[in-house]
């Protein structure tokens, strides 16, 4: 089982969630979240003093897939939030060691989809 | 056995309920005051504007909430917006009780008013000494808000960091103590430095009185307080600029009532008044501005509001006195000039104003408050002065004693009460109530949710 964390352009949302449900991937979790990469975001400036550290808005989906809807949920990701221009985001992937339905404890890939 | 701050609170209920008993209705001797005067003395037409422009100014504090609230951070919105409306009841049930008599009352020295008018007591519906064609009490009601919103703007320079009660006890001293004096300096018969009987001094709405005033206790807090925890770099970015963007908006539609009510009447001095208020703040909005543009790259939402508040603020004391042009170059000094002292005199000095209390109001009020002494010309206001551009330097030098004088008076009166009621009861939160924000350390409430 595979967890995958994705970091993604705000006004991409649609489109990877499109994706996602044309590849029959339908639990996911969204939050906002703030965030920059390599080009450090825009400095805001209120009243002359000027913030450092600046970051922008970014979306967070969370998916929890069997190995085998891993590739099909990474294209589909790709495909929604790939624009070719700095800032795309980027997706992470890790092993998941358990999961557990919490309205009827059953675990494991079952437990998943 | 109560604790000390709930014998106290105990004390001021009792205090009040007592203090409903002493509040006066409109004696007969009033009434039949009016019913002898010719009946054009009372004019419906001022009567029903004084109201109106009564309303507007109290509309600026509940503004000024809004316009500091959003400049804040999220957990500190509500303390805030508490804090302003506890002046709207407190202060509001001090003038009631004495300081409008303090104020405006009868002149004892030249310093302050007697306690003639305990209660409102002799304050009828018959005209005062102070305009001929309103009801007295009207005139003592649009004197209230004035006296409501001044030690409002000094919240901004303790902002996030004040212990609650010690601000209720502060404010209620503060306005028994330095702004009903300094009215009555100014706006007082009899007072020492204004024009019934004193040095001359011309303030039409409030330059002194409440921003000179406001802005030097503004400093005073900032000295004693000392900064946040986190100051200059740790401290958030405003949490909801639309609040400020609306308070700013609130506080520029109730400066109408400031400005132009105080000319006491639906008259040609209201419309002159008006205009003036309004071109200043405009141009200094769009000063500030350019300046953002020239220094920054971009033009900010932040600093255009801020600017045009500067600029409403450097009008009020002139807006009666001077042409229209005269307005126009106030509005756009105060918007060079605080556009300074809040990028460079704040950043060179270190010190942390929280919501630029002193920086725009402050120094805002001290420049326009001497300037009236360059535009003040009678051309515009028969009944007033001309300034050293009209040929009469001497107004120049009387408007900068004054000013010069009451900025001393609140900074010194205001750094000793502060220093007071730090002694008897603390005046700053602690760092961990700092940390988890006054919202909920004093007033126990989230401004927002954050899950439903």
């Amino acid at each position: 089982m595979k967890y995958i964390i994705a970091i993604i352009q705000p006004d991409r949302l649609d489109t990877v969630m499109e994706r996602l449900t044309e590849k029959e991937i339908h639990l996911v979790t969204v939050s906002q979240v703030l965030g920059r990469g390599r080009q450090k975001g825009i400095a805001e400036i209120y009243r002359s003093h000027k913030e450092a550290g600046s970051l922008l808005k970014k979306i967070k989906i969370e998916v929890a897939v069997n190995d085998e809807f891993a590739q099909a949920t990474l294209d589909a990701i790709m495909q929604g939030a790939r624009s070719g221009r700095i800032g795309d985001g980027k997706i992470f992937v890790f092993d998941l060691e358990q999961v557990q339905r919490i309205r009827t404890g059953e675990q494991g890939p079952s437990a998943i989809g | 056995m109560l604790s000390f701050l709930a014998r106290g609170r105990v004390f001021l209920l009792a205090g009040l309920i007592c203090m409903a008993g002493l509040v006066s209705p409109v004696g007969a001797a009033e009434d039949l005051a009016q019913k002898a005067a010719p009946a054009s003395v009372l004019d419906s037409g001022d009567i029903a504007w004084m109201l109106l422009a009564s309303a507007l100014v109290m509309l600026m504090t509940p503004g000024l909430a809004f316009f500091y609230g959003g400049l804040v951070r999220k957990k500190n919105i509500l303390s805030i917006m508490m804090q302003c409306f506890m002046i709207l009841c407190i202060v509001s049930l001090q003038w009631i009780f004495c300081g409008y008599s303090l104020a405006f009352g009868p002149d004892v020295g030249g310093v302050i008013g007697n306690l003639d008018w305990l209660g409102l007591k002799g304050v009828g519906m018959a005209p005062g000494a102070y305009a001929p064609h309103i009801p007295h009490r009207l005139f003592a009601i649009y004197q209230m808000m004035f006296a409501v919103i001044t030690p409002a703007l000094i919240c901004g320079a303790f902002a996030e960091r004040m212990r609650f009660s010690a601000f209720c006890i502060f404010s209620l001293l503060w306005s028994t103590l330095v702004y009903a004096p300094v009215a009555h300096w100014v706006w007082g018969a009899g007072g020492f430095l204004g024009t019934m009987g004193g040095w001359g001094t011309v303030d039409f709405a409030g330059g002194i009185v409440v921003h000179v005033n406001a802005g030097m206790a503004a400093l005073a807090a900032v000295l004693v307080m000392g900064k946040r925890h986190g100051f200059p770099h740790a401290i958030s970015p405003p949490h909801n600029l639309p609040f400020a963007v609306l308070g700013a908006a609130l506080l520029w539609f109730g400066w109408y009532g400031f400005n132009a009510g105080s000319a006491l009447g639906a008259n040609a001095l209201a419309v002159n008044a008006f205009m003036a208020t309004h071109a200043a703040g405009a141009v200094a909005g769009l000063v500030w501005c350019l300046l953002d543009w020239l220094k920054f790259g971009k033009p900010t939402t932040l600093g255009m509001i801020t600017g045009a508040v500067a600029g409403l603020a450097a009008v009020t004391p002139a807006s009666g006195f001077v042409e229209l042009s005269g307005a126009v170059w106030i509005g756009v000094l105060a918007g060079i000039v605080c556009w300074l002292s809040v990028t460079a005199m704040k950043a060179k000095f270190n010190y942390d104003d929280s919501l630029d209390a002193f920086g725009v109001h402050g120094v805002g009020g001290f420049l326009g408050s001497v300037a009236v002494g360059l535009w003040a010309t009678q051309t515009a206001n028969p009944a007033g002065v001309n300034g050293l551009f009209y040929g009469h330097a001497a107004q120049f030098w009387i408007q900068l004693k004054a000013c010069t004088i009451v900025a001393a008076y609140s900074f010194v009166v205001s750094w000793l009460l502060f220093k007071l009621v730090d002694h008897i009861i603390g005046l700053r939160v602690t760092h961990d109530e700092e940390s988890i924000g006054l919202d909920l350390s004093q007033h126990r409430e989230a401004g927002y949710t954050v899950i439903d």
